[in-house]
């Protein structure tokens, strides 16, 4: 720094201080600096770690319902004994009889002592009697021959093996009694009680309040489906029309304004105004079916419409105008131009941003509950597929709601169950989305 | 499913118009297709769009207006005097069309005979021990005025469905025929068949101002005949919820204050989760964050968005409620009752907005021009200094946009309500209570067994369209905001 | 050691500012400056000329390191103000950029009134005890970017609604603001209209007391005008520098040659 001191005769001196010493101010600022990044730090790490909470309390809470509690036993049944039990006048009954000696028989050739009658097996079992009259009544040739049964337990004794149920906690009811643990106690010795994968979650259908164990979420899942039949079979079409209108044909004029304002502010609506416009127009006004499939379809149609027609849009936009010009040039009529030229070259986006509308739709529930798509309607497959369409049924969605707003807690599970595999086809359908966007996606 | 048969036969009238036209077209051109003005496949298509649309555009018009008609002319034959007393003719309409469905059904099913289904002297007492048997879903005993007007019913019915088949068919085969006689060499089928196709075109797009109207006029017709029932005035100032359940009856409270409150409230909870988490994971992502933290934290927050409220709402119901109460309940500060509160809602919520906010803001950021912050730079601040004195207020109207889609959103989410927030409506400044909203009194109101003409039920259409003037305001005056944002630095 | 003792000497005698040693630049795989070698004094104004893409902005923007704002960019050399390396690691850009002020191509004023723009830089710096002060500071810098008379009466307003000279006045100004030593301008007329341009360039011509102006132009001319030294550049190397005059009528090398005669460029 001599040089600056030699120099200060004519020169200006470093009016400044030096570089190399960072004052206090600048320190200050220098901390303030830090803290600001820290804090969006801060901001992307509190994002992340719900998305880790949520994620782990649906996989925690949501697993049980894929497992349930089975009482496993081999039955022999008799040609004399099925005879003498159709004859008998509580059929059922007669059949529960004969279960409850099997179950006996079992604990003995394990020298498990425990004593309990046929309520205490039809607090763990519900009404098994029924269940095994009518395997023989449809399977005559499994007479004289053993059959394992696997019967599914009652949802408390579920909760007592995972610990939701608890021996101090417990209160008798007509539910479950304190004696009744005891019984569940040495089944799970004697290995009659087991946990065996759920098959009648997946493709099972609602059951009812008092019976959260049955309770599956198959045919919400084809009501669902066929939802999503009419939302893809109409939405496509319709979104793309109007996008290649608007994107293509369209003048500048107050008609093509008063479109576009509708759309961007359809895309905003609440989902409930959809409901409340479904349930008015479709239901009271056209009478179409209560509940059906159908109905949830065309207003979830009239949802995504404004989504499917922006994405399209914006990938209608994304094709060069050069390729319109030189369909032009060779004497194409812009008709012609669009539909054989721009129309394909944007087919990837416009499938990448309806799946993802459909998705979006999969997803909605606020809307099917007011056109009556509740969880208690899904009681059984549609008996066809254009039943499939009009008869009630209920979604996915609106399955989990209904368990959800259920005051047993033993629902809740299912609730949660239901969302793993609603988030499952959530996942498939964007994947499909990003690779479809990965393989197709072109550079101009 | 006769409607289905019309529609394939239309169809396939379209589709021999469309060979038929091919042939003829060709023949005229004396099989050399130079000869002709357009491609042989538009000739088709002028036949096949002249035969299917107007037919099928009539069927559609007939479908709509003949229930109307039906509708009116049977509402005529019943007599006030069949009208119970804690019952409306709409209701009584409708068991009419049961019972018509019902009739329908038995003489499908062969329980019936055609001929007893038409007598007007049958006994209803048989006739309904019959539908039951059929399986037909019949509430209750069927009154003679009710089967006589539901025998008029199905006969009108049957005969319009006879005359609309009959004038559909005839209408697609002179279409057919008036499109045939076009299908010659010199006709401009490509300039005739592309207009159609931009009709449809035109068509397709007009749907959306077509939902906007159903919306809207299912919302004024019913909110019209929701304050006919209950006074406007009670609606809008009356400060207490509590409608009563037997559904008919004065003595229900419907006052939307509460729930306009509560659904602010909640929206305030959650916007301010949202806003501040939201902007600086926005301001981190677009200045500070390398490429890969980027490609990895962006997609991850707005996987946050993909996520449908039916699990926020469970989130919110069987998660967060619970961690509250045991933090703030009776075994913590004492302070929350129940699991469900404006707070949980709120929170939930907040972090359903979160990637809502980032994103809308990221882009925003990113369209604040780089010749702003090299000029900031350019004299000696540092990066915080340029984003929050530079960068932020250049976005400010942009942002401010955002957060306001963001708001309307809050306003307008039902689910996270409907199981996180409670049920009960309250003025309340405790935001450990619960609470409830206008979507979720929607949901309650409209759900479960409506009887469409009591106040009750109405109430929701006032609240839906409340609702909707709301949002829509607030989304005209977001795009408005983000649009003339946008303009500035184009 | 030896080489050291020169560059003091020099700077006892010239009045050296900013003295640049082997210079590199890369952006990723590009070399975009190779070994440049110069020295620019106090109180004069240095124009950087040369056909577009040859590096004299980058080599500009080193200067004051905004190239640290690109992540793909490097620089290797050494480059000294007033004899301390500003690519030392103890050195803060942000305390540099004070010392170093910078105007752009293109008018960048920020969306604020007249009066924020200009105090922007005293604001963050810290260079005003009080609100009389902080006046004082932007009423001087306004002067000294001659656009005073014409904003007097509207501090308040956007300093986005000037037109495109007045903006531009209003950057120096603003960059003037934090009493800078040296103040770089990258093309700082381009973007300008004749009128406006000879504005600008009356305004450099009377900065010359005070500070060390380097200008990057397009425009010989211009560099003609304004400037007192001139260096070229071309495909990212420092062809020739020396007294404008000189430059202009008798240049020494082929390529400098070429360029100012239209050859080339």
């Amino acid at each position: 720094m001599s040089d600056a001191s030699l120099s200060s005769g004519a020169a200006p001196k470093p009016r400044g201080k030096s570089l190399l010493v960072q004052d206090a101010r600048t320190r200050k600022r220098n901390a303030a600096e830090k803290r600001f990044r820290a804090y969006g730090m801060t901001a992307i790490l509190i994002g992340l770690f719900f998305l880790v909470v949520l994620a782990v309390s649906i996989i925690r809470s949501g697993a049980p319902a894929f497992t349930q509690t089975v009482v496993d036993v081999e039955f022999t049944l008799t040609e004399e004994q099925y005879t003498a039990a159709e004859g008998e006048l509580f059929k059922t009954k007669a059949y529960e009889g004969l279960l409850i000696e099997e179950i006996r028989t079992a604990l003995d050739a394990r020298g498990i002592e425990v004593a309990f009658d046929a309520d205490a097996i039809q607090r763990l079992l519900g009404k098994p009697g029924g269940t095994l009259r009518e395997h023989y009544r449809a399977n005559e040739q499994d007479l004289g021959s053993p059959v394992a049964f696997k019967l599914a337990a009652a949802s408390r004794v579920d909760g007592y093996l995972t610990g939701r149920v608890t021996r101090d906690a417990l209160q008798d009811s007509r539910f479950l009694q304190g004696s009744d643990l005891d019984l569940i106690d040495a089944l799970v010795d004697a290995g009659i009680i087991t946990r065996a994968f759920n098959w009648n979650f997946i493709t099972g259908a609602d059951s009812g309040v008092d019976n959260p164990g049955g309770a599956g979420i198959g045919a919400s899942v084809v009501g669902s489906f066929f939802m999503m039949l009419v939302v893809l079979a109409l939405s496509l079409p319709i979104g793309v029309a109007a996008s290649i209108y608007l994107e293509e044909f369209a003048p500048q004029n107050r008609f093509t304004d008063l479109i576009e304002v509708n759309i961007s502010n359809l895309a905003a609506v609440p989902s409930i105004v959809f409901g409340i416009l479904g349930l008015a127009v479709f239901i009271q006004f056209m009478h179409l079916p209560q509940s059906a499939p159908l109905v949830g379809g065309l207003v979830l149609t009239l949802m995504t419409l404004p989504t499917i027609i922006i994405s399209t849009r914006a990938s209608l936009k994304s094709v060069p105008p050069s390729i319109r010009d030189a369909a032009l040039g060779v004497g194409a009529s812009k008709m012609q131009a669009v539909f054989h030229h721009v129309l394909p070259l944007a087919m990837p986006g416009i499938l990448t941003g309806t799946i993802i509308g459909l998705a979006q739709a999969l997803g909605e529930t606020a809307p099917l509950l007011l056109i009556g798509m509740v969880g208690f309607v899904a009681r059984g497959y549609p008996d066809g597929v254009l039943a499939g369409f009009t008869e009630p049924n209920s979604a996915m969605p609106a399955q989990i709601y209904t368990w959800a707003a259920r005051a047993d807690a033993s629902f809740y599970e299912k609730a949660w169950g239901g969302i793993i595999i609603l988030l499952i086809f959530l996942l498939t359908m964007n994947i499909i989305a990003i690779i479809l966007r990965r393989r197709f996606e072109r550079r101009w | 499913m006769p409607i289905l048969w019309l529609f394939l036969i239309v169809s396939g009238i379209a589709i021999a118009g469309y060979y038929l036209g091919l042939a003829r077209v060709m023949q005229s051109a004396g099989g050399d297709r130079r000869h002709m003005h357009s491609l042989p496949s538009y000739y088709g298509g002028n036949v096949a769009i002249k035969a299917a649309v107007p037919a099928l555009l009539l069927m559609l018009v007939w479908l709509l207006v003949q229930p109307m008609i039906v509708n009116n002319s049977v509402s005529a034959l019943i007599p006030d005097s069949a009208i119970d007393e804690n019952s409306s003719r709409g209701l009584v309409l409708s068991e009419v069309r049961r019972a018509a469905d019902g009739l329908n059904r038995a003489v499908a099913q062969g329980t019936m005979h055609a001929d007893l289904a038409n007598d007007p002297q049958a006994d209803p007492d048989e006739v309904t021990s019959r539908l039951q048997d059929a399986g037909a879903i019949v509430t209750s005993q069927i009154t003679r005025p009710i089967l006589n007007a539901a025998q008029s019913y199905r006969q009108q019915t049957q005969r319009g469905n006879l005359l609309m088949s009959g004038a559909v068919i005839v209408l697609a085969l002179l279409g057919a025929l008036w499109g045939l006689r076009g299908a010659q060499a010199d006709f401009r089928a490509r300039n005739v068949v592309e207009t159609a196709v931009k009709m449809l075109l035109i068509g397709a797009a007009s749907i959306a101002i077509l939902t906007t109207l159903g919306i809207v006029l299912s919302l004024v017709f019913n909110t019209i005949e929701f304050f006919r029932l209950y006074p406007a005035s009670d609606f809008f100032f009356g400060t207490n919820w509590a409608p009563s359940f037997s559904g008919r009856g004065g003595s229900s409270d419907l006052g939307v204050l509460p729930l306009l409150w509560g659904t602010f409230y909640i929206s305030v909870v959650a916007l301010a989760v949202a806003i501040p988490i939201g902007l600086f994971a926005a301001v981190y992502l677009s200045e500070y964050a390398s490429n890969g933290v980027r490609a990895v934290a962006k997609p991850l927050l707005e996987v946050l968005a993909g996520i449908p409220t039916i699990v926020y709402g469970l989130f919110a119901l069987l998660t967060v409620g619970p961690l509250l109460v045991s933090v703030f309940g009776r075994d913590g500060l004492g302070i929350m009752q129940a699991g469900t509160a404006v707070i949980t809602a709120g929170l939930v919520m907040g972090i359903m907005l979160i990637p809502f906010v980032s994103s809308l803001s990221d882009d925003i950021i990113n369209a604040v021009p780089q010749a702003m912050r090299d000029g900031s730079y350019g004299l000696g601040a540092t990066k915080s200094e340029t984003i929050r004195q530079v960068v932020l207020p250049a976005a400010l109207p942009g942002i401010v946009g955002a957060i306001l889609l963001a708001a309307s959103r809050a306003i307008g989410e039902t689910m996270i309500v409907v199981l996180g927030a409670g049920a009960a409506a309250r003025l309340s400044l405790n935001p450990f209570d619960a609470m409830t909203t206008v979507t979720a009194k929607i949901v309650s109101q409209l759900t479960g067994d409506a009887d469409f003409a009591s106040p009750e039920a109405l109430v929701a259409f006032a609240l839906g369209m409340t609702l909707f003037v709301i949002t829509l305001a607030l989304n005209v005056f977001a795009l408005y905001i983000v649009r003339k944002y946008r303009e500035q630095y184009d | 050691m030896k080489d050291n003792h020169i560059a003091e000497n020099e700077v006892a005698t010239k009045n050296i500012k900013i003295a640049a040693r082997d210079v590199q630049v890369y952006y990723g795989d590009t070399h975009a400056i190779k070994d440049v070698n110069v020295e620019i004094e106090d109180k004069t104004v240095t124009a950087f000329i040369g056909p577009s893409g040859c590096g004299k902005s980058t080599f500009l923007r080193c200067i004051n390191r905004m190239n640290d704002t690109i992540d793909i960019c490097r620089v290797v050399g050494d480059i000294r103000i007033d004899g301390e390396d500003i690519y030392d690691r103890k050195v803060d850009p942000v305390q540099l950029r004070a010392k170093v002020g910078m105007v752009f191509q293109k008018p960048n004023p920020f969306p604020k009134s007249i009066y924020d723009n200009v105090a922007y830089g005293p604001r963050i710096h810290g260079l005003a005890r009080n609100k009389a002060d902080l006046d004082d500071i932007v009423e001087r810098a306004l002067r000294r970017g001659a656009i005073w008379n014409e904003v007097k009466d509207r501090l308040d307003a956007p300093g986005t609604g000037l037109s495109g000279g007045q903006q531009q006045r209003l950057c120096i100004a603003r960059a003037v603001a934090t009493e800078p030593e040296v103040l770089l301008m990258d093309e700082p007329c381009s973007a300008l209209d004749p009128i406006a341009t000879a504005q600008v360039e009356e305004l450099i011509d009377e900065l010359r007391q005070n500070y060390s102006v380097v200008i990057v132009t397009h425009s010989m001319q211009q560099a003609a005008r304004v400037s007192q030294k001139t260096a070229f550049f071309h495909l990212g190397n420092l062809v020739e520098f020396g007294d404008t005059d000189k430059i202009f009528t008798t240049p020494e090398d082929p390529r400098t040659e070429s360029y100012i005669t239209g050859r080339i460029g």
